[in-house]
C-alpha cells in the first residue's frame, strides 16, 4: 500500500510504503526538505496522510508511540526540575485525573533509573549537559510507551562522545528491552551501523534492510 | 511611627478600604499563577492585547450605559481570547500580528466611542485615564464586584490546582503533549478563558494598561532565582501577593495612584531577584 504524505493541499513525499515490525529498529534518512518531519508526524497522527493509511496492529495506536522531539527555544530556559518533566511522560494515560497516581511515580522512578538520571531528578533542565537533557526525555518517552520510540535526530547538536553514548542507550533500549525503534537521522552511516532498516524518502525511496541499502544513494545523504 | 499607624488602622475599618485589599490580594495571585505559563509560552503580549479588548469592550458598555460591565466585559474579553488562540493556528495572520491588530482596533475604537456618545460625565479624559490606569476604580468598588472577584478567583484558583500537571506538560512541550494524546488543544482553550478572565478581574485593580506588568513581573522575579517549575509558580505568587498588599497600603497612605504603585513595587522586586539571580550563579560557575 502506498502513502501519500502532506500538509493543506501540498504534497510533500508520495508513494511511500512501508513497514515496521516489534523489535525493529528503522532509520529514516534524506535530505532536509525530503518529508521526513511530515512523515514522523503523519506516524504521530498529528497530521493526516493526504492519501492512503497507516495501519497498526498489536494493540499499538499513535497514541501509544514514545516521541522524542527536538528541542524548542522555549525549553532551553524553561524552569522545570528533571524528575517533573519526567513525569509528564505519564499524563497521556492519566485522562482527567488531575494528579499522578503512585504507579505513575513508579513508573517515572524506573525509567529514570533505566537512563541512568535518578541523582539528577531535583536539578534544574536548563542547567543540564545536551546529552543529560536528551536522556531526561527519553526517559519521558519510555514513560508514554512500553513498545515503540519515535526519535526525532536525537543526537543534534550532541559531541561526538555524548553522541556516541546516546546511539548505545538506544541500542540497548531496542537489543535488551526490545523496544521498537524508528528514528529520524542526518548521519547515514550510523544509521547503517545500527539500524536494522532503512527507510530513505526524497529522490530516490529506499525501504529494506541495511545489508540491501543502494550505494549510490548514500552519496546523497552525506553532502548535508 | 505610631501617626502612621492610626492613619492606617483609621482606614482599615472603611469598608471599601478592606475591599480593596481582598480583591487586591485575589487578583495578584490569579494573575502570577498564569503569568509563569504565559512567560514561557511566549505568550507575554496576549495579556496585553486581551487587557486592551477589555478596555474596548468597557467604553462599550459605558455607551450603553450599563450599571454593571462587568458581564459584557468578560463575554467579549473571553471570545477574543478564544478568538487569538484559533488564528494562531491558521497563521493566516500570524498570532504577535494578530494580537496587536485585535489590540491597538480596540483600544482606538473604545476611545472613539467614550468621545462621540460620552459617558454621562463632564470628565472624558479623567473616565480614560481611570479606566487605563485603574486610578480609583478599586476603592469604590461594589459588594457585587467583590463577590463577583472572589468568586471569578477561587474558579481560577481550583482551575489551575486540578489542571496543574496539564499546564505544565503544554506549556514545556506542546508536540510531545499532543503525540501522546493529551488535549493539548483543550488545556490551551482553558487557558486562554482563564487568562481573559484573570484580565478582566484585574482590570478593577491596576486598569488595561498595567495588567501585562502584574502578570508578567512576579513571573519572570521568581524565575531568576527558583528553578522547578513548582517553586517557581509559588515563589509567584508569593511575590504578586506581598507586592499588591505593599504597593496598596503605600498608595492609600502616600496617596499615590494603586496601580502605578503596585507595579513600581514588582519592579523593585524584580530587580532585587535579579542581583540575587546573578550572584548565585556566579557563585556556582
Amino acid at each position: 500500500m502506498s502513502t501519500t504524505l502532506g500538509y493543506g493541499s501540498q504534497v510533500v513525499l508520495s508513494g511511500l510504503s512501508f513497514e515496521v515490525n516489534a523489535g525493529d529498529y528503522l532509520c529514516i534518512v534524506g535530505e532536509n526538505g525530503s518529508g521526513k518531519t511530515t512523515l514522523m508526524k503523519t506516524l504521530l497522527g498529528l497530521t493526516k496522510p493526504l492519501g492512503g493509511s497507516i495501519e497498526f496492529a498489536d494493540g499499538v495506536t499513535a497514541r501509544k508511540i514514545g516521541y522524542l522531539p527536538q528541542q524548542t527555544d522555549v525549553q532551553r530556559d524553561f524552569p522545570a526540575s528533571v524528575q517533573e518533566i519526567v513525569m509528564t511522560g505519564c499524563l497521556s494515560r492519566d485522562g482527567f485525573r488531575p494528579f499522578y497516581s503512585k504507579a505513575d511515580k513508579a513508573l517515572a522512578e524506573k525509567n529514570m533509573e533505566r537512563m541512568n538520571i535518578t541523582k539528577l531528578r531535583k536539578r534544574c533542565y536548563r542547567e543540564l549537559s545536551g546529552g543529560q537533557q536528551q536522556r531526561v526525555l527519553l526517559a519521558r518517552a519510555l514513560c508514554a510507551t512500553q513498545k515503540i520510540l519515535l526519535l526525532d535526530e536525537p543526537v543534534a547538536g550532541l559531541d561526538p562522545k555524548v553522541t556516541a553514548e546516546m546511539y548505545d542507550l538506544i541500542e540497548s533500549l531496542n537489543k535488551n528491552d526490545g523496544v521498537t525503534i524508528i528514528m529520524i537521522s542526518h548521519d547515514i552511516d550510523k544509521a547503517l551501523q545500527y539500524a536494522s532498516h532503512i527507510l530513505h524518502v526524497g529522490d530516490g525511496i529506499f525501504f529494506g534492510k541495511r545489508e540491501d541499502y543502494p550505494h549510490e544513494l548514500k552519496g546523497g545523504a552525506v553532502h548535508e | 511611627m505610631s501617626e502612621l499607624f492610626s492613619t492606617l488602622s483609621l482606614y482599615l475599618s472603611r469598608s471599601f478600604v478592606v475591599n480593596a485589599l481582598i480583591v487586591g490580594v485575589l487578583i495578584a495571585l490569579c494573575s502570577s499563577l498564569l503569568g509563569v505559563t504565559l512567560v514561557l509560552k511566549r505568550y507575554s503580549f496576549i495579556g496585553d492585547g486581551l487587557s486592551h479588548v477589555a478596555f474596548g469592550a468597557m467604553a462599550v458598555a459605558a455607551v450603553l450605559g450599563l450599571t454593571n460591565n462587568m458581564p459584557l466585559v468578560l463575554t467579549i474579553t473571553v471570545l477574543c481570547a478564544v478568538l487569538l488562540l484559533r488564528m494562531g493556528k491558521n497563521a493566516k495572520i500570524k498570532g504577535d500580528a494578530a494580537i496587536a491588530m485585535i489590540s491597538v482596533g480596540s483600544l482606538a475604537i473604545g476611545y472613539l466611542l467614550m468621545n462621540i456618545f460620552g459617558t454621562g460625565s463632564s470628565n472624558l479624559s479623567g473616565d480614560v485615564c481611570s479606566t487605563l490606569f485603574g486610578s480609583t476604580s478599586i476603592l469604590t468598588l461594589s459588594d457585587f464586584d467583590v463577590w463577583m472577584c472572589i468568586v471569578l478567583s477561587v474558579i481560577v484558583v481550583l482551575f489551575f490546582v486540578l489542571f496543574y500537571n496539564k499546564i505544565f506538560s503544554v506549556t514545556f512541550d506542546e508536540s510531545f503533549a499532543r503525540a501522546t494524546g493529551q488535549r493539548a488543544g483543550l488545556y490551551n482553550l482553558m487557558i486562554a478563558i482563564v487568562i481573559a478572565v484573570i484580565i478582566v478581574v484585574s482590570m478593577q485593580l491596576v486598569g488595561s494598561l498595567l495588567i501585562s506588568a502584574l502578570v508578567i513581573f512576579p513571573a519572570l522575579s521568581a524565575m531568576r532565582v527558583f528553578k522547578s517549575f513548582k517553586s517557581v509558580t509559588v515563589c509567584a505568587a508569593i511575590v504578586s501577593v506581598f507586592c499588591a498588599l505593599i504597593g496598596l497600603l503605600t498608595s492609600i497612605l502616600a496617596g499615590t495612584p494603586v496601580g502605578s504603585t503596585i507595579v513600581a513595587v514588582d519592579i523593585v522586586v524584580f530587580v532585587i531577584f535579579f542581583i540575587i539571580g546573578a550572584f548565585t550563579k556566579g557563585r556556582k560557575a
